[in-house]
C-alpha cells in the first residue's frame, strides 16, 4: 500500500516568474522528486510589496485571492521565505475569528518555503547532483528570522557530493544584504554599501558561487557583483539542489547517492 | 540635519572615513559582545519575556505608577512636576534654575534633554550649561547632535576633538594634543571646575522605581553621581514610560541594559538617588526634582505603537541596523536614530516631516531580534509607512506605480500577460555578460536600481507562460 500522493501548488513568486523561470522549474522537480503531485494554479502576486509599503488593504485583498487560488492543495511551496513569509502574515490582516482569518491561518498552516519544506517532508535528497563547487550561503531576512531557516539548505546542500559550503565571517553572517525591496531603489546607495559587505564577506570565504533562497537577495546581489565586474554567481538553492544550476558545471547524480 | 533630508544625508554619511571605521569596528564588535554577555544569563529568552510583559503591565498602570512613585519623591522632600510637551519641560527647569539663583548648570547625558531641546532653552535664558559626559561634551562644544543614543561622539575620531579641544580649551601647549591620555586630562581639569562651580546638576534617569521612589541613573563615567550631589540643585528629567513597579522589577531590566547596550553585566555606575540630602548626610542636593516629560507619549497607550513605551534605550537596534551601521546617527537627522528612532520619531514630530525614516529600513528584522524588551519594530515601521501612504506623503515615486501595480497582481491574466511583456523586453534590451546577460540601465527608468548594479538579464518567458504551454501539449498529445 503507498499513500495517496499528496499535492503541492507551487507558489511560483513574481521575480522567479518573470526574471529567473529556471527556479521556479527546479523546484518543481524538486517537488516531485521527493513524490508529491505538483500543480501551478494561475496566480497573481502575493502582496508583500503592499504589506511592506503599508498597504494593508491592499495586502489583504490580495491575500483573499491567493487564498482562493490555494485552495484545497495539501501544502503551498515558493522558492522564496519572504514570500511565504508574507502567507504566514495574512491571518493578521484580518478581523480575529472572522472567516477570512480562518481560512488565512488555514493557508498559512500549509505554506512552506522550499528548503524547510524538504527537510520536514524528504530531508535525504532523491537524486542528490554531483556539483565540484564551493559555495556560500546567504540567509534571507525573512527565511531566518520571520520562519527560521538556518539549517534546512545547509543540510539540503551538504548532501551533494563535491560540494564544500564555506560560512561567512560571524559579523555579516547575520546581516542583512541590503536588498528590502523598494528600499534597494529609494536608497539605492545604502542598499549598494550594505551588499558590498555582503559580497566582500563571500570573496573573502573564497567560495565559487554565491547560493541564496530568495530571488530578491540574489537579483540584488548580482546585479552588484555584475557592476563591479566580478566573476563570482548568486544561484538560487532549488537550482542548486535540482543539479540545474545553468553554466554551473553540476554534474548528475553519481551512484554514490541514494538516486 | 533634518530628517526630509535623509537620502542626501545618508548618502554623504558614506563618503565619511572617519565615521565608517567607526561604524564598521562597531558592526563588528558590538554583536558579537552583545551575544557573549546574553549567553552567561541563565534563561536570556525567559528574561527577556518577563522584562517584555513586566513593561507592558507598567505602561498598563502608568498614571497610578507615576502617581504612587511622586508621593515616595514628595515624602522624601522632593518635588515632581509633570511636563505636558517640551516647551513645558523646558520652561519648568528654567523656573527652577531661576528660582535656585543658577547661573551654571552642568548636565549628565540624557537623551529626553536632547528631545526637548532643554540646552538651548536654558542658555537663551542666560544660563552657562556643560554637559560631562565625555562625549557629550565633545559634541556640545562643536555645536552638534549625538550620532549615537550611548555614543554620543560616535562619528568622530581623535584628530577631530583634538582640534575641537584646542579651539575652545584656551590653555598653553608646548605641542600639538596626539593622546587619546592628554585629551582625556585636558577634559577632566575643564569638566572638574564645572562641576565645582555649579549651581544645578541636571540628570536624566534611566528608569523610576514606583515602591522606593527611587530615580535611577547609569553611566560608565561617574559624571552623572557628580552631576547630581555637587551642585545645591538636581533637577531629574525623564520621560513618564520609566517607571517600574519594584527594585524587583528594576532588577529585570538592569541585567538586561548593560549586557544589550555594550556586552557588560553591568555599566560601571549605578546610582539610585531619592531626594535630598538628609540631616546627617555628608553630601547631596539641597533641593530635589523631577520633572515628568510626556512630549507626546500617552499618545501612544492603547494604538499598535504602544510596545514603544516599553524602550530601555539600549542602543542594540542601533548596533545591529544595516542602514545605521551604514550611515550613523546625523543622517536620519531626529534626535533619536536607528531602527527605535525611526519607529519613535514619527510620533513625536509627526509623520509629515519624518517620513523617510520608516522607510530608511530593509525590515530586515534584526532590530525586533535584539530588543531586550521585544519591540516590533518592523511592524511599527510598517504602520508609519501606511500613514505616509495614506497621507499621501511620497518618499518616492513609488505611490502611483504601487496604485497600478496592486491593479495588476490583483488581475492574474493581465499580470502574467504584463510580467511576460517585461520578460521579453527585458531579455531583448540585454547584452552578454560572460556566460551570461545583464541590463546596464534603461533610461530614465529605473534609475535607483541601476545607479548601483546591472540587472541580472531574465530568460525572455516567464514560468507560467511555459507550464501553460507545456500542458497544452501534453493534453494535445
Amino acid at each position: 500500500m503507498t499513500a495517496p500522493t499528496r499535492s503541492v501548488a507551487l507558489l511560483v513568486t513574481c521575480l522567479v516568474d518573470a526574471l529567473r523561470p529556471s527556479v521556479a522549474e527546479a523546484t518543481v522537480a524538486l517537488l516531485g522528486q521527493a513524490g508529491f503531485a505538483v500543480a501551478v494554479p494561475r496566480q497573481g502576486c502575493c502582496g508583500q510589496p503592499l504589506l511592506n509599503a503599508g498597504d494593508a488593504d491592499g495586502a489583504a485583498d490580495l491575500a483573499r485571492r491567493m487564498i482562493a487560488v490555494f485552495a484545497g492543495y495539501d501544502f503551498v511551496v515558493a522558492p522564496s521565505g519572504s514570500c511565504i513569509a508574507t502567507l504566514r502574515e495574512y491571518p493578521r490582516l484580518f478581523a480575529p475569528g472572522s472567516a477570512d482569518a480562518a481560512a488565512a491561518q488555514d493557508l498559512a498552516a500549509r505554506a512552506f518555503e522550499i528548503c524547510d519544506f524538504l527537510d520536514r517532508h524528504a530531508a535525504v535528497l532523491e537524486n542528490a547532483p554531483r556539483w565540484d563547487a564551493s559555495v556560500a550561503y546567504h540567509d534571507a531576512c525573512s527565511g531566518l528570522r520571520q520562519l527560521g531557516i538556518r539549517n534546512q539548505p545547509r543540510a539540503l546542500l551538504s548532501q551533494l557530493p563535491g560540494l564544500e559550503l564555506r560560512e561567512l565571517a560571524t559579523a555579516e553572517a547575520a546581516e542583512c544584504c541590503g536588498f528590502g525591496g523598494l528600499f534597494c531603489v529609494k536608497y539605492p546607495a545604502v542598499s549598494a554599501q550594505i551588499a558590498d559587505r555582503k559580497l566582500d564577506a563571500v570573496l573573502a570565504t573564497g567560495a565559487d558561487f554565491l547560493v541564496g533562497g530568495d530571488l530578491g537577495c540574489l537579483l540584488h546581489l548580482e546585479g552588484r557583483l555584475q557592476r563591479r565586474g566580478l566573476p563570482l554567481r548568486a544561484v538560487h538553492v532549488a537550482e542548486a539542489l535540482a543539479g540545474q544550476v545553468p553554466g554551473g558545471g553540476q554534474g548528475p547524480a553519481d551512484g554514490s547517492g541514494r538516486g | 540635519m533634518d530628517s526630509r533630508d535623509f537620502p542626501a544625508q545618508a548618502a554623504a554619511a558614506l563618503e565619511q572615513p572617519t565615521l565608517q571605521r567607526s561604524l564598521a569596528a562597531m558592526r563588528t564588535a558590538m554583536p558579537g559582545l552583545r551575544a557573549t554577555a546574553l549567553a552567561g544569563l541563565p534563561d536570556y529568552p525567559a528574561l527577556r519575556a518577563r522584562a517584555r510583559d513586566m513593561r507592558d503591565a507598567s505602561i498598563g498602570s502608568l498614571g497610578e505608577l507615576l502617581r504612587a512613585y511622586e508621593a515616595r519623591v514628595i515624602a522624601a522632600g522632593g518635588t515632581v512636576h509633570w511636563a505636558r510637551n517640551a516647551e513645558e519641560a523646558c520652561r519648568i527647569v528654567g523656573e527652577l534654575c531661576d528660582a535656585a539663583g543658577a547661573r551654571r548648570v552642568i548636565k549628565s547625558k540624557s537623551m529626553v534633554t536632547e528631545e526637548i531641546g532643554l540646552n538651548d532653552s536654558l542658555q537663551r535664558r542666560g544660563l552657562q550649561v556643560t554637559e560631562t559626559d565625555l562625549g557629550e561634551y565633545i559634541i556640545q562644544l562643536r555645536g552638534e547632535r549625538p550620532s549615537h543614543i550611548l555614543a554620543p561622539a560616535l562619528h568622530l575620531g581623535l584628530a577631530d576633538v583634538a582640534a575641537t579641544f584646542e579651539q575652545h580649551h584656551r590653555r598653553p601647549r608646548a605641542e600639538p594634543l596626539r593622546e587619546a591620555e592628554d585629551m582625556l586630562a585636558e577634559a577632566r581639569a575643564e569638566l572638574r571646575a564645572a562641576f565645582l562651580g555649579a549651581d544645578v546638576g541636571i540628570t536624566g534617569a534611566n528608569f523610576l522605581v514606583a515602591e522606593t521612589g527611587a530615580a535611577v541613573i547609569v553611566t560608565n563615567e561617574g559624571n552623572a553621581d557628580l552631576s547630581m550631589t555637587l551642585p545645591a540643585t538636581h533637577i531629574v528629567v525623564t520621560g513618564i514610560e520609566k517607571v517600574v513597579p519594584t527594585l524587583e522589577d528594576l532588577g529585570v531590566l538592569l541585567r538586561l541594559l548593560a549586557r544589550s547596550a555594550i556586552g557588560e553585566p553591568l555599566s560601571a555606575y549605578t546610582t539610585l538617588v531619592h531626594g535630598p540630602r538628609r540631616p546627617g548626610d555628608a553630601a547631596g542636593p539641597r533641593a530635589f526634582h523631577v520633572v515628568l516629560v510626556d512630549n507626546g507619549r500617552s499618545s501612544l497607550l492603547g494604538t499598535t505603537q504602544q510596545p514603544l513605551l516599553r524602550c530601555i534605550r539600549c542602543s542594540a537596534c542601533l548596533n545591529h541596523c544595516p542602514v545605521y551601521t551604514s550611515v550613523g546617527g546625523h543622517a536620519y537627522g531626529s534626535v533619536y536614530s536607528g531602527p527605535i528612532g525611526a519607529a519613535l520619531t514619527p510620533a513625536l514630530t509627526g509623520i509629515a516631516a519624518a517620513a523617510h525614516l520608516p522607510n530608511a529600513s530593509t525590515l530586515c528584522g534584526r532590530c525586533e531580534d535584539v530588543c531586550p524588551v521585544a519591540i516590533p519594530i518592523p511592524d511599527i515601521l510598517r504602520h508609519w509607512r501606511s500613514q505616509a501612504l495614506a497621507a499621501r506623503i511620497g518618499t518616492g515615486p513609488e505611490r502611483p506605480g504601487l496604485r497600478a501595480w496592486r491593479y495588476l497582481a490583483a488581475h492574474p491574466w493581465l499580470y502574467g500577460r504584463v510580467l511576460a511583456l517585461a520578460a521579453r523586453v527585458l531579455r531583448l534590451l540585454s547584452v552578454p555578460a560572460g556566460a551570461r546577460r545583464r541590463l546596464r540601465g534603461l533610461g530614465s527608468l529605473g534609475r535607483g536600481w541601476f545607479a548601483w548594479r546591472d540587472l541580472p538579464a531574465p530568460d525572455g518567458e516567464t514560468f507560467q507562460e511555459r507550464w501553460r504551454r507545456r500542458r497544452l501539449r501534453q493534453r494535445g498529445a
